[in-house]
């Protein structure tokens, strides 16, 4: 059996799933209840001067029937009071010695830090994570994401953090910057052990187009929110990455942003994540949709034969490369099977208007479209569209050219095969 | 004002299939693949942009989604409900083709025209007056599509039927638990809304109008005179009180009251779909034991296998490869003297037994209308049926036809998509474009 036991910058729980600092870890009973249903670790919802929120807080976007690919919050930090959390904090350490509680901080002075970080840590934090994230409301008090976007800033309060802090400091970032690498380097010359993230993104989540109002409507009003759940994973999966990749970053990274299924977390680790967090299914879903994830990271562990999770973190990092060195020489077409086809043609309608009109109907009157592979690119859209698992398959095509990316040829060093569909 | 009775033994009968809620709406429309070129269009008469509607429907645009609808078929509110989907559009779902079960069509375009109906959305006007007439005979579906289009091109419309009820058989012979009479005349009414449509009811053409005099009222005429009355068996009492024909014995039941009162045992003669509808009714009327006797055999039916599942699911018999070769009974029927058919519907000799039954249904086909069309010079006839090319018209120039008295009997779709056809030919034969 693969052995989940997680050491994400020194915080160690029995496995990489965490809830993230956000509503389902609000209080000791939901972080104890989660506990139980085999989370390995919690941040708990960011701790600071106790605010007050608005009616309504969350939105979601709806794709075709499927409710809250996307989700957006514009609800604060903590609004309980400080005692009360910290002293949840420490019955459910005391309760729960092995899984790892890390405490989200977010105030304003040296003073205010070093005083939160001190009742933190003795209530018994495995950690602490600085919200340098929130896009809304706080950033708007000078704190969240008004501070992750300013690297000077960002570095000066990590290092009072970390100088007050005898436990590991994960620093939580903005995703609202133009490149992620900066902000992560700032973080590590502040001193911290590891970052987090992604957090929210800025978004306007919809519109009510009968009141005229943003949504979520707080009376006549919106404001803008946090993006999060499934649709922001690509965001993501990059900033991680890049992280992940700069040779001159080396601290750990716990992943957040759409994290949903063991596939999500296996994508997160691959990319250089040694821990996973999970706030929007779980507050779609509830605690319960880490069962799935355990047995589902462990059979994918069994399969590729990792026995811990130290030895997948990062795995897909080398692969992920730039655009120039790409081989351009790597030809694919479609390849449709007559078999399982069902004759949507759905892939000849998103060739024929989305890409290089080079899947048509059957001319011999059978539903199952033929492809021009003379003039097939290789785009991959027909695959994306088709309903049926593996009808459509991208095949590799022997074109008697060698490996030849952009940066070669630019170099004198390689020869590129003629372009295909450019006409 | 509504000529439909209040009263109507068919009111006892609800929807077989329900309609959907909102909720089951968009569920159902969001599984649609949105295919290309789909099946399920070309598996439709009227060719109703089905991906499109139902598309309509999942981003709650179900105005849009009805006008696609009725663009294509004006009769689109009825055919949800009667079209035998599970052979069309529904049949060919490519999601079928994968083990999915395939998109509700059906109840997605009623979810679709019932809102429409409710709101009273109206889609379509009159064009501006040409100054022609066209005379329909027959108000039955093929000429209420046919009138609405020619409308829509501003030729006058004057509709001519011997019945007092307008709509044909979606009035007067569509099976209750799809749609009961009154639901036929709201679309009647929905239809005639397009205003410039004459009805005259209770005329008979050839009868109580001279062909010639109808003639020489229009421009052009367009058939939809469906067909004649049930074809009754030629056998030794046959005449005998009990027997009916089953289109008959529907239209007294959906237009007012029957009484099924002590009929215990019966027997419907037939295989096709009249005979299922009507094995199927007689059971919601509640006759306690209704069986089908079919000179065929269950596999060679012509009655839709969906349809006859939902009998026997009713618990209706079926007693196959017999022939009746007398009725018999003391002024009323009580019993059928059957001959057992070998499966070439050949007579098995010594085969002969009684099959008792108080109440009988003749389902063994319709007449043709053609003595009745002999008054109009220049038809020619197939097998009873009106010829006509693809554009609908007939050999007597100006003549056009349509539904079952062209078709020789199929559904309230393909008559709807004849009307529709009829009347872009008739517009273009009146000098349209």
């Amino acid at each position: 059996m693969p052995d989940l036991s997680t050491n994400c910058a020194g915080i160690r729980s029995p496995n990489p799933f965490w809830l993230a600092s956000a509503p389902p870890a609000n209080s000791g009973a939901q972080v104890q209840r989660a506990f139980d249903h085999g989370w390995g670790g919690a941040v708990w919802k960011t701790l600071g001067v106790p605010i007050q929120n608005v009616s309504s807080r969350f939105g979601a976007v709806d794709v075709r029937g499927t409710k809250a690919v996307g989700f957006n919050n514009i609800e604060l930090i903590t609004d309980r009071a400080l005692d009360v959390n910290f002293r949840e904090i420490y019955e459910t350490k005391k309760k729960y010695p092995k899984h790892a509680v890390v405490v989200s901080l977010m105030v304003e002075t040296r003073q205010e830090w070093e005083e939160i970080i001190k009742r933190a840590v003795d209530s018994g934090a495995d950690g602490l994570e600085l919200n340098f994230g929130c896009p809304h409301g706080m950033c708007e008090r000078g704190m969240g994401s008004a501070v992750g976007q300013e690297p000077k800033v960002n570095q000066e309060i990590t290092s009072w953090a970390v100088e007050f802090s005898p436990v590991p400091v994960l620093v939580k970032l903005t995703p609202n910057v133009s490149d992620i690498v900066p902000h992560g380097l700032a973080a590590q010359a502040g001193g911290a052990h590891g970052v987090a993230l992604i957090n929210t993104i800025k978004s306007i989540i919809g519109v009510d187009i009968d009141r005229m109002v943003p949504l979520p409507r707080v009376g006549g009003r919106s404001t803008n929110g946090g993006y999060c759940g499934s649709a922001v994973k690509p965001i993501a999966l990059h900033m991680v990455a890049q992280l992940a990749r700069n040779p001159q970053f080396d601290i750990p990274i716990s992943g957040i942003g759409g994290v949903a299924t063991w596939r999500d977390a296996v994508e997160f680790i691959l990319l250089g994540s040694s821990s996973v967090q999970v706030c929007t299914e779980v507050m779609l879903r509830g605690y319960r949709i880490v069962e799935d994830m355990i047995e589902g990271l462990q059979e994918y562990m069994r399969g590729h034969g990792f026995d811990t999770i130290d030895q997948m973190v990062g795995k897909a990092v080398p692969a992920y490369s730039e655009w120039g060195d790409l081989d351009l020489n790597y030809e694919t077409v479609a390849k449709i099977d007559a078999q399982s086809c069902i004759g949507c043609q759905l892939c000849v309608v998103a060739c024929h208007d989305g890409a290089h009109q080079c899947i048509h109907p059957n001319a011999s009157g059978s539903r199952v479209p033929t492809v021009d592979e003379s003039e097939c690119v290789g785009c991959n859209l027909c695959q994306i569209v088709c309903p049926v698992p593996g009808c459509i398959s991208m095949e590799a095509v022997d074109n008697g050219y060698s490996r030849g990316s952009w940066n070669e040829f630019v170099a004198g060093e390689a020869k590129l095969r003629p372009k295909k569909g450019a006409h | 004002m509504s000529k439909i009775a209040k009263e109507r033994a068919e009111s006892v009968f609800t929807d077989f299939k329900a309609a959907y809620t909102p909720q089951q709406a968009l569920v159902e429309a969001n599984r649609c693949l949105f295919c290309s070129d789909a099946p399920c269009i070309q598996a439709c008469p009227t060719g109703i942009d089905i991906p499109q509607f139902i598309r309509k429907i999942a981003t709650a645009n179900v105005k849009g989604s009805a006008r696609t609808i009725f663009d294509s078929n004006i009769l689109g509110m009825s055919c949800a409900r009667v079209c035998p989907v599970e052979v069309l559009c529904v049949g060919k779902c490519v999601y079928g083709e994968m083990g999915v079960p395939p998109i509700q069509i059906g109840k997605l375009q009623r979810y679709a025209t019932d809102i429409a109906f409710e709101q009273g959305w109206r889609f379509f006007t009159a064009g501006p007056d040409s100054g022609k007439s066209v005379g329909l005979v027959g108000a039955g579906p093929a000429s209420l599509a046919a009138a609405h289009e020619l409308r829509r091109h501003g030729h006058g419309c004057t509709i001519y039927d011997k019945r007092p009820v307008v709509g044909g058989l979606n009035t007067t012979g569509v099976a209750p638990y799809k749609m009961r009479a009154d639901r036929s005349e709201q679309e009647v009414e929905w239809v005639l809304g397009i205003g410039g449509i004459a009805v005259e009811s209770g005329v008979e053409v050839g009868k109580d109008l001279a062909w010639d005099e109808l003639r020489s009222r229009h421009d052009a005429l367009f058939l939809g005179v469906g067909l004649g009355p049930d074809t009754l068996m030629d056998v030794p009492g046959a005449d005998l009180d009990g027997i009916h024909g089953a289109v008959e014995l529907i239209e007294r039941f959906k237009l007012g009251a029957v009484d099924l009162q002590g009929v215990e045992r019966a027997v419907v003669v037939g295989g096709g779909n009249t005979a299922v509808d009507a094995v199927r009714e007689l059971r919601g009327l509640g006759v306690a034991e209704v069986t089908m006797l079919y000179r065929g055999t269950e596999p060679k039916m012509s009655g839709y296998a969906h349809e006859w599942s939902a009998a026997k699911d009713q618990g209706v018999r079926a007693h196959w490869q017999a022939q009746p070769v007398a009725f018999e009974g003391a002024g009323r029927v009580e019993r059928i003297r059957c001959l057992r058919l070998d499966d070439r519907k050949q007579p098995i000799a010594g085969s002969e037994h009684v099959v008792e039954a108080d109440l009988v249904l003749l389902a063994i086909g319709q007449s043709k209308l053609e003595s009745l069309l002999q008054g109009l010079p220049g038809l020619s006839f197939e097998r009873g049926r009106v010829v006509v090319d693809e554009h609908q018209a007939t050999t007597a120039p100006g003549v056009y036809a349509g539904g079952d008295c062209a078709n020789g009997g199929k559904e309230v779709v393909n008559a709807a998509a004849e009307g529709k056809r009829a009347a872009l030919a008739i517009h273009a034969f009146l000098g349209g474009s």
